[in-house]
């Protein structure tokens, strides 16, 4: 109860600020948390999808995502969010988040958000139960929790400070260079912090002062508070009538900033924009002395802070309020690190075996093992265990596909090369080469097509038009020579294994609506194998659970013709072996199958 | 600072270009000129108005109590007969040598210090024949986390006078929507209004409230304004934006100015050059010369460290020793902080301390967050080496605290630099006391 942060909390990043991020996984590291504190990055502006970072050594990839809502949706147990955005954006980035909800704290950097856009949203928050730090902040920490970007600056300075592990002081500050100092003053006059918010320097913050003691009051962490507040504003008021009214029982040491300010005239303008005394009330002088009578420890100036923070907690260790704090274990980040140059997330060669996605090769390989090659494909290729009646739907694929005689022109090109001498490799490269919108790429403009059909509700007429203003043949419809009434044995054996072991096939039975319609007009316009198979991918991935989003990229990526390569090179080598062994001689075209029709060149001037 | 004041000019400028988005029941006549001087405004020939009707002059320069201070031209005989030709004379007259401005009275007695300078600029006015009656009191600014609306049946020096007794009061909730603050004005509208003018005046505050909210103004006042059936003028107006807004506000702000307060002391050259130097870099650089002819001068990093050091000088040495006040920040590169201390090195080497003691120059931060340390302080070192000669003839010791990243090699560097051209240096780190300098530095003898 009353924690801000805990061991487990993570945080949306608004803004792909590096250092911040890198800080805050070093921290990470340092207090041997499970998981890294950053979930997510918010980057609108960014083409990439994660972002490197340090892990101690080691490296670790964090999500990136173009809004808060993907972000959010994609990683949903992250519950703070640190909005990063610019002081002309960071009010709408707020308001989305507070929109989309299940944030409990957001976290605001900027500095100088217009007044009536940071009270209409501090005041939203709050109606919400959402706690806002800053804006204008350097953040909060919970020691040996989760800590906010650059608070408690660098990680020497952290471990030297305590503010790696929890102590029992609760610290509020509004300044974030004196949040530093004042974490420094605390380690060595006492034990550390349990938790710290610097709230911000605007005029006008989220949380103030009042609601972060209260939280501590509850944080059973926290055995004695440390307020730094500052010149202007009435807040430590609010304090001062929760201790009268005993809803604050724990001690609280306290200072305001800024006695000098009595001195001058206001065309001196001291430290934030938030200090500025419009009143007697609101000068440091007058609220340190209203907060010692009632009873809260105020030192006699600032320099004394330091002894009367050791006098408190001696004291309260005296009572037996505060006992020893533990010691605690921590990681060493590494001085000298490299970044990588290459990522791997599919394979393994560093421990006694190599493993696919996590599983060693003799795991698959054998037999017994029950795995075939759509198992190592769908680990290698997905990074997912698919189910036997996936894996066998690939293989399926694989071999229907795996040759359609010596005349197609990957065939042909391989044999040509092949004759010429060239090695198995090289031939059959040149075979692989042809393979693209004219040959086997029907299987991803089939995907592509039909899925953007049935994902935009189009009846098979309106699919039909749509292709004609596209000016391109329906990819994966028609035939040389087969048509409905002489079937493609090929297409009916993917269509009936389907049938009977796809949970659903919702973009096959829409792409029967279509050949119904095309066969109406031509006999041979039939649903052929690429379209087939480029459809059926779609709804084996749809029924494994994947999202449209994913199976789109799937597409866009070209990762259906892949399994058209694999199980296509199967056939080019059987032709290329085939030449080798048939020791065929140099192939050269006969010149009476060339049509020669060659002019003299015009003279340019 | 966020909340800026701006000339009633301006003010009612604004309220002029959105007068029938927010007044569309009423009618202004916006007859109003900004001049520096009389030869300006016999030139201002496209204001016909100038020649054709009587006129009212008065500076327009931030400050109040015009009236009580003699700054208001409204007669020149008799009240309402102050021809063109008078008013420009007037204003140069007005403005040809520094004048004596109070700010606070005592019935017509002034009170408190006044401020001497030059008047430059006066808004120019036709003079408005009307009831005392029909002189009306309204204002809006933010107290605490509400916005308060404040009307009066009377206006002018009357409802200053007798604030408590004559003003109504409505305080709204940011959340507030429209139609609340609709109903509550209603609600509200002092007593004494007149029944006829109250339908209106009740129209008027709810778009005077209206325009404060939706313009960011952080304080608008119209004491008083005219209400004449659908007929407004708006005799005196204050006003100040929230200058962080100013991003949306482009367009409906659009020509406003900031103008530095009367009286306000010319700022020295320096203090210009590090305001120059502050707007074009990212970091923050802040100078303030307090008593440049005194013997403590600080150079301390940070916003809130600054002001700890200011307030523990004043609580060890008083006020009287301390020279200026300011601070550097968010990381400003090497170059940026050897002008600053170059700066402040050139102010502080002027003279010798009067009563012939070291001056002492404090060179202060917190634990950075994020500040390299040894960057900032090589820029220290770098106008050390420019002013070591001048340094040791006039005397100074220097006290050095400091943490943050890489503040070991900058306390180091520091040290030896100083050591090395001969300059008494004091050097502590994050162990010592952020503030604990002032006190050794006063203490040794």
């Amino acid at each position: 109860m009353g924690k801000l942060f805990t061991r487990d909390t993570q945080a949306i990043f608004w803004n792909n600020n590096k250092t911040a991020i890198q800080r805050m996984l070093d921290y990470d590291y340092t207090i041997k948390r499970e998981t890294p504190s950053v979930a997510a990055i918010v980057a609108p502006t960014s083409g990439n999808k994660f972002e490197k970072f340090f892990w101690g050594g080691d490296e670790i990839m964090i999500p990136l995502y173009k809004s808060t809502a993907e972000a959010k949706a994609a990683q949903p147990q992250a519950e703070v969010l640190l909005n990063f955005a610019s002081f002309r954006t960071a009010y709408d980035v707020t308001m989305e988040a507070l929109n989309i909800g299940g944030f409990k704290t957001i976290m605001i950097t900027a500095e100088g958000i217009p007044e009536r856009l940071a009270r209409g949203m501090n005041a939203y928050a709050r109606e919400l139960g959402v706690v806002v730090i800053g804006p204008a902040t350097v953040g909060a920490i919970a020691p040996g929790a989760f800590k906010i970007a650059n608070i408690g600056g660098t990680i020497e300075n952290i471990v030297n400070s305590k503010l790696h592990r929890s102590g029992s002081c609760g610290l509020v500050t509004r300044s974030g260079g004196l949040f530093n100092e004042l974490s420094n003053i605390i380690a060595i006059n006492a034990d550390g912090i349990a938790e710290g918010v610097a709230i911000g320097g605007d005029r006008f913050v989220g949380s103030v002062f009042i609601d972060n003691l209260l939280r501590m009051q509850e944080n059973p962490d926290v055995k004695y508070m440390i307020l730094l507040g500052e010149v202007g504003g009435t807040e430590e008021y609010k304090v001062i009538e929760a201790v009268k009214s005993g809803k604050i029982t724990k001690p609280i040491i306290a200072w305001c900033i800024g006695t000098i300010a009595k001195y001058y005239d206001s065309g001196v303008q001291f430290g934030h924009a938030g200090a500025s005394a419009n009143a007697e009330r609101e000068t440091a002088e007058a609220k340190n002395k209203a907060m010692a009578e009632a009873g809260i420890y105020v030192p006699a100036t600032f320099n004394d802070l330091p002894a009367k923070i050791k006098e408190v907690h001696e004291g309260l260790k005296a009572e037996g309020i505060i006992g020893e704090i533990a010691k605690s274990e921590i990681n060493t980040v590494p001085k000298v690190r490299r970044p990588k140059q290459f990522i791997c997330t599919i394979s393994d060669d560093r421990g006694e075996e190599a493993t696919y996605a996590g599983f060693p090769i003799s795991d698959v390989a054998t037999p017994d093992t029950g795995k075939g090659i759509g198992d190592v494909i769908s680990l290698l290729w997905f990074k997912k265990q698919y189910p036997k009646w996936a894996t066998d739907f690939i293989e399926t694929v694989i071999k229907t596909v795996a040759d359609h005689g010596p005349a197609v022109s990957g065939a042909h090109n391989a044999k040509v090369t092949a004759r010429a001498g060239k090695s198995v490799v090289e031939s059959l490269v040149t075979g692989l080469l042809t393979i693209g919108p004219r040959f086997g790429g029907a299987i991803d403009g089939a995907a592509k097509y039909f899925k953007y059909a049935d994902d935009n509700n189009l009846s098979p007429k309106e699919f039909l038009s749509y292709m004609k203003k596209e000016g391109v043949p329906i990819p994966g419809i028609g035939h040389r020579i087969k048509s409905l009434k002489n079937p493609d044995l090929r297409v009916t054996g993917l269509m009936n294994y389907a049938a009977e072991h796809f949970p659903s096939t919702p973009l096959l039975d829409y792409a029967k609506t279509v050949e119904a319609l095309t066969t109406s007009k031509k006999e041979n316009l039939i649903l052929n194998v690429d379209g087939t198979i480029g459809i059926l991918m779609v709804d084996m991935w749809r029924a494994l659970g994947y999202p449209e989003e994913e199976i789109d990229e799937f597409v866009a990526s070209g990762t259906l013709n892949a399994f058209f390569i694999v199980g296509r090179s199967i056939g080019f080598i059987g032709h290329v072996l085939d030449e080798k062994r048939l020791a065929m001689p140099m192939y050269r075209h006969p010149m009476d199958d060339i049509l020669y029709d060659v002019k003299k060149a015009e003279k340019i001037d | 600072m966020a909340q800026k004041a701006i000339r009633e000019y301006d003010a009612k400028s604004i309220l002029a270009k959105h007068w029938d988005k927010y007044f569309p029941d009423f009618t202004y006549s916006y007859e109003t000129a900004l001049v520096a001087s009389g030869a300006e405004l016999l030139e201002a020939k496209e204001k016909s108005w100038l020649k054709e009707k009587p006129l009212v002059a008065k500076p327009d320069m931030l400050f109040g109590k015009r009236g009580k201070n003699g700054l208001v031209l409204f007669k020149d005989q008799k009240p309402g007969d102050v021809s063109l030709e008078k008013a420009a004379a007037w204003i140069d007259e007005k403005s040809k040598e520094d004048v004596t401005v109070y700010f606070s009275f005592d019935g017509d007695t002034p009170t408190g210090e006044p401020k001497v300078d030059r008047l430059t600029h006066f808004i120019v006015e036709p003079f408005t024949p009307h009831d005392q009656s029909e002189e009306y009191y309204i204002s809006a600014t933010c107290v605490g986390d509400e916005d308060v609306l404040y009307m009066s049946a009377e206006g002018g020096m009357e409802v200053e006078e007798a604030w408590d007794e004559k003003v109504t009061e409505v305080a709204f909730q940011i959340t507030a929507t429209e139609e609340e603050i609709a109903k509550r004005i209603k609600a509200n509208i002092p007593a004494d209004v007149k029944e006829e003018d109250k339908e209106n005046f009740a129209k008027f505050a709810i778009g005077f409230f209206k325009i404060y909210r939706e313009l960011n103004f952080a304080y608008l006042e119209i004491n008083p304004f005219v209400m004449q059936g659908r007929k407004i003028e708006l005799l005196d107006m204050v006003a100040k934006l929230d200058d962080t807004a100013g991003f949306m506000m482009v367009e409906e702000w659009s020509g406003v100015e900031y103008p530095t307060a009367f009286g306000m002391e010319a700022k020295s050259p320096e203090v210009e050059a590090i305001e120059e130097a502050d707007a074009k870099t990212g970091a923050s650089l802040k100078l303030t010369l307090l008593k440049p002819e005194a013997r403590i001068w600080t150079m301390v990093a940070g916003g809130g460290a600054s002001v700890v050091y200011a307030d523990t000088i004043a609580d060890f040495a008083g006020i009287e020793d301390l020279a200026n006040y300011g601070e550097y920040s968010g990381g400003p590169t090497t170059g940026e902080t050897k002008f600053y201390a170059e700066t402040i090195l050139d102010l502080m080497t002027r003279e010798k301390d009067l009563k012939g003691r070291d001056k002492i120059l404090i060179i202060g931060g917190a634990i950075a967050n994020f500040t390299d340390v040894a960057k900032t302080f090589t820029g220290i070192i770098q106008a050390f080496e420019e002013y070591a000669d001048k340094m040791k003839d006039i005397g100074i010791k220097i006290y050095v605290r400091r943490g943050g990243p890489n503040y070991e090699k900058g306390l180091k560097d520091i040290k030896e630099a100083a050591d090395k051209l001969g300059l008494k240096i004091y050097v502590y780190g994050p162990e010592t006391h952020v503030t604990d300098i002032v006190r050794m530095a006063l203490e040794e003898k």
